[in-house]
């Protein structure tokens, strides 16, 4: 992979982020579309959870990686610490993987 | 930034702390694979400075190393980053009013700091937790590949500790409150369906990108709630 590459994808990638914040100003837009601009880091963020957790590649990620999420999830909805969360995601899907779940 | 520290209490340093502890894992992860595949040691590291995003990096050198030309490993990467526009659009304030605010948080723009941000609910906690943060996640993902990138094949695979699940159920946790509210959270399924149906026909990153249209369902829900008074 040559160096130009690397720099290609760092230099769109920059542009990607830097559009949004300075977009923002110079829209003059209605207090709906900004309400829905703000909506929409939600429906990304829980659209990368369902694609992270259900899928890899283009196929099915298997059991163990959406039922640990699952169990992260439970625990986040019963006020669980963050880390509770965390730990217990990554334990399930370890665990499950150990014992010859995919 | 000293009032920024001041404004962060230890539980959501804590917070950050885990997720950087997975994203250093991950890292390392990146920096011993990239080796494996045959780049030189600082190919990775430079890549984690300037381009930051995991999901990238590791799609880029899957592309080269599976035989696809770089040119294909960019748009790939682009594809997938192109989420941190409507990102930016969303959460662009909590960088910061001056420029020098944007120029370098708009870098730190990704999926942990967006979530972290959005989880807040005063505008001042919003911008501490960002730059908490963006600053951790950038400290340890980037000393992690270079460890990695040095280490090499030393470092096991992270999906035998289930750290795969870590991430998605980290960033559900921090929009778990968003999703109180009914327009936000038909926003969230629709676009979510949307995102896996089309998954399996689409190119990595498009599919996140086409859940937006979950926003219809945002529109609707408060047509809805005007006609019911």
């Amino acid at each position: 992979m040559p160096v130009t590459a690397v720099l290609v994808l760092a230099a769109g990638t920059y542009a990607f982020r830097l559009a949004g914040p300075l977009l923002r100003d110079r829209l003059r837009l209605p207090d709906r579309v900004k309400e829905l601009m703000s909506i929409s880091a939600t429906v990304l963020l829980v659209a990368l959870v369902a694609t992270a957790s259900l899928t890899r590649g283009q196929g099915f990620a298997g059991w163990a990686l959406p039922a640990g999420v699952l169990v992260g999830g439970l625990a986040a909805w019963r006020k669980a610490p963050f880390v509770v969360v965390v730990l217990l995601a990554a334990a399930t899907t370890a665990g499950l993987r150990y014992l010859g779940v995919e | 930034m000293r009032s920024i520290w001041r404004t962060l209490d230890p539980e959501l340093l804590r917070d950050v702390a885990a997720v950087a502890a997975g994203a250093a894992v991950n890292g390392a992860s990146f920096g011993a694979i990239s080796v494996a595949a045959g780049l030189p040691w600082w190919l990775p590291v430079l890549m984690s400075l300037l381009v930051f995003a995991g999901g990238a990096q590791f799609m880029a050198v899957g592309v080269v190393a599976s035989g696809g030309s770089p040119a294909a490993a960019v748009v790939a990467g682009l594809v997938l980053n192109a989420r941190h526009l409507p990102f930016g659009l969303a959460v662009g304030d909590v960088l910061g009013r001056g420029l020098l605010a944007r120029l370098i948080g708009s870098h730190l723009l990704i999926d942990e700091t967006v979530a972290f941000a959005i989880a807040q609910r005063d505008p001042a906690k919003a911008r501490a937790a960002y730059w908490a943060c963006g600053t951790s996640l950038f400290a340890a993902w980037n000393l992690a590949v270079v460890a990695g990138a040095l280490v090499g094949q030393a470092i096991g695979d992270p999906g035998a500790f289930g750290l795969d699940a870590a991430f998605p159920a980290a960033l559900l946790a921090l929009t778990l409150p968003a999703l109180k509210d009914p327009r936000t959270r038909n926003a969230a399924l629709l676009g979510s369906a949307v995102a896996l149906a089309t998954t399996p026909f689409l190119p990595a990153g498009l599919p996140v990108l086409l859940a937006l249209t979950g926003l219809v369902a945002a529109m609707t829900t408060r047509q809805e709630a005007r006609t019911c008074p």
